[in-house]
């Protein structure tokens, strides 16, 4: 079953993009991360150009923020005060984001740091989550040890501009979470990922957020964020494909019901070296790409004229 | 128009050409008519290429060459480069005026009808083609020869540049025919069709016809509306992810 995407200017396999769209939502049901770091890359492993790609991932997204911080919003566990101190920082983060991928687009460069980007963030993630399941995997066979809370936020308490977040029970300075939502914005515009596996951790270890309230708190920051990105790509670089977006959400949703559901059949640290094996995969194979001789050095772009 | 139908309307047309040509002979109006079977190739989403008869016919003996061109693009040649063991674009060189679709014909091997120069001014034949770089001024020799040929090279490889000639064959020494071929990824635009009619080595008689190609279709318009109403097509864009996504998060609410 074939159609066309109008803004990509391909023909796919509607089943295989709702499958791609399903698998992923399945993992990130089960694993309860955004998916979007998977995505992107399976985008462009199918044909899909890559900054149409990181365009689409953008607006799917915003529609897997809104379903997911709403059984967030019902239980309460939304920060607003504290999601809106990181959203003005992911706004001016995504601005300049997608100014810098028009600015690489221009001169030809985008799909190299695009690549890049995933390598070095895919690789990072997937060893730290690979080491830290493996070394699970073998305390479970020892002796069950406590883990010791991880609190940094000596050095943050010296920091001006001090606010109180009693949703989160913080009395800190708006520095730490607006310069989180900063790099969260440029996640957005530059690899198309909410940057869930970036934020989640950030809130928890530097700004000693309860674990309740994070999730939430970033999926509210990450779903007006891919919004302003879904826009701006739109207005600015014409890589929104909507009926892509569209294809993805419906596998996504369906996708993430079965995964969360899947999630209790799995002990935590195994789920978690699979996933930390599925990301070295897909970062070991962008890497080939990089490195390998490709068939033609040469490339062309139209500048203008005729769309191709 | 249904692939089957083609035949019949080529054929229909040939004989209007004759027609109105039998009418003008004796005046000697022209030494050369020429048509195509279609003046517009619509790309629906399901467009697989497609085929165009042109025909015509000559006031006498000679050899004819078709050149059809895309609509002038812009173009930027990039070279990649191995840098600390990864592929990055290094240089490029941009040519200005470049056909997006370039196909040639001809009854003869092009290189016996005129010319180099000759070809050259009509631009006949892959290796007459005028393809300049508009910023070639200090780069060593040769680099701009390189890029040209890698121009050619991916648009052969696009499909959308055939180097062969391809075929004008002549029924009897005055009707002639020929079957140009549209690939799937033929870009859109206003095309010219040059028809040209050599004798020893000399242009006596030319016509252009136009050719548009154009998508049709939702997808079509969903493409042009992104390109002209960004700003209303981004909006509506959040609008039905938001949509979608409030929708999903309501009905697996209670799962």
């Amino acid at each position: 079953m074939d159609v066309y995407l109008p803004i990509a200017e391909m023909s796919v396999n509607a089943l295989l993009i709702l499958a791609m769209g399903a698998g992923v939502g399945f993992l990130s049901g089960m694993f309860g991360v955004g998916g979007g770091f998977l995505m992107t890359p399976l985008l462009i492993f199918v044909g899909v150009p890559p900054p149409v790609a990181v365009g689409t991932q953008a607006n799917q997204l915003v529609g897997a923020s809104v379903s997911g911080v709403l059984a967030y919003w019902r239980r309460g566990n939304v920060d607003v005060k504290l999601g809106s101190v990181m959203l003005a920082g992911s706004t001016i983060g995504t601005i300049g984001g997608v100014q810098i991928f028009s600015l690489l687009q221009r001169l030809g460069q985008i799909d190299l740091v695009i690549s890049l980007s995933y390598v070095v963030f895919l690789g990072a993630i997937g060893a730290l989550m690979f080491v830290e399941s493996v070394r699970a995997l073998l305390r479970r066979r020892g002796a069950p040890g406590a883990r010791p809370p991880k609190r940094q936020h000596l050095w943050m308490h010296g920091l001006p501009l001090k606010m109180r977040f009693p949703g989160s029970r913080l009395y800190i300075s708006a520095i730490p979470p607006f310069t989180i939502g900063l790099v969260g914005g440029l996640l957005v515009a530059i690899m198309g990922i909410g940057g869930g596996f970036f934020l989640v951790p950030a809130m928890i270890y530097l700004l000693g957020m309860r674990a309740s309230a994070v999730a939430g708190t970033s999926l509210f920051q990450i779903g007006f964020s891919t919004a302003i990105a879904t826009f701006l790509h739109a207005v600015q670089n014409q890589t929104v494909d909507v009926l892509l977006a569209l294809l993805l959400l419906a596998g996504g949703v369906i996708g993430a019901q079965f995964g969360s559901r899947a999630a209790g059949a799995l002990r935590g640290e195994q789920a978690r070296a699979l996933l930390a094996t599925i990301v070295l995969a897909v970062c070991l194979k962008l890497a080939i790409d990089l490195v390998s001789t490709p068939d033609d050095l040469y490339s062309l772009r139209i500048l203008h004229g005729a769309a191709p | 128009m249904s692939a089957r139908a083609r035949p019949v309307a080529a054929a229909l047309a040939v004989l209007a050409v004759l027609a109105v040509w039998s009418q003008a002979s004796p005046a000697r109006a022209q030494a050369l008519v020429a048509d195509l079977s279609e003046h517009l190739i619509a790309i629906s989403t399901d467009f697989t290429g497609t085929d165009v008869v042109l025909f015509g016919a000559t006031d006498g003996p000679g050899e004819v060459a078709v050149v059809v061109r895309g609509p002038p693009t812009t173009t930027v040649v990039r070279r990649k480069r191995r840098i600390a063991g990864i592929w990055v674009n290094a240089d490029s060189m941009t040519f200005a005026d470049v056909p997006a679709y370039y196909w040639a014909g001809a009854s003869a091997p092009v290189d016996d009808i005129a010319p180099a120069a000759v070809l050259e001014r009509h631009g006949i034949g892959l290796a007459h083609l005028r393809l300049a770089p508009v910023d070639a001024v200090d780069r060593p020799p040769g680099e701009a020869a390189m890029f040209r040929r890698a121009l050619v090279r991916r648009k052969q490889a696009e499909g959308t540049y055939t180097l062969e000639a391809g075929r004008v064959s002549f029924l009897g020494d005055r009707l002639f025919r020929s079957t140009l071929v549209f690939p799937t990824e033929v870009p859109t635009g206003q095309y010219t069709v040059s028809v040209l009619l050599f004798r020893e080595g000399r242009v006596v008689s030319a016509q252009t016809t136009p050719l548009i190609v154009s998508k049709v279709g939702t997808g079509a318009r969903v493409f042009a509306f992104a390109r002209q109403h960004a700003a209303a097509y981004g909006a509506i864009a959040i609008a039905i992810a938001v949509a979608a996504g409030w929708l999903a998060g309501v009905a697996f609410r209670r799962s």
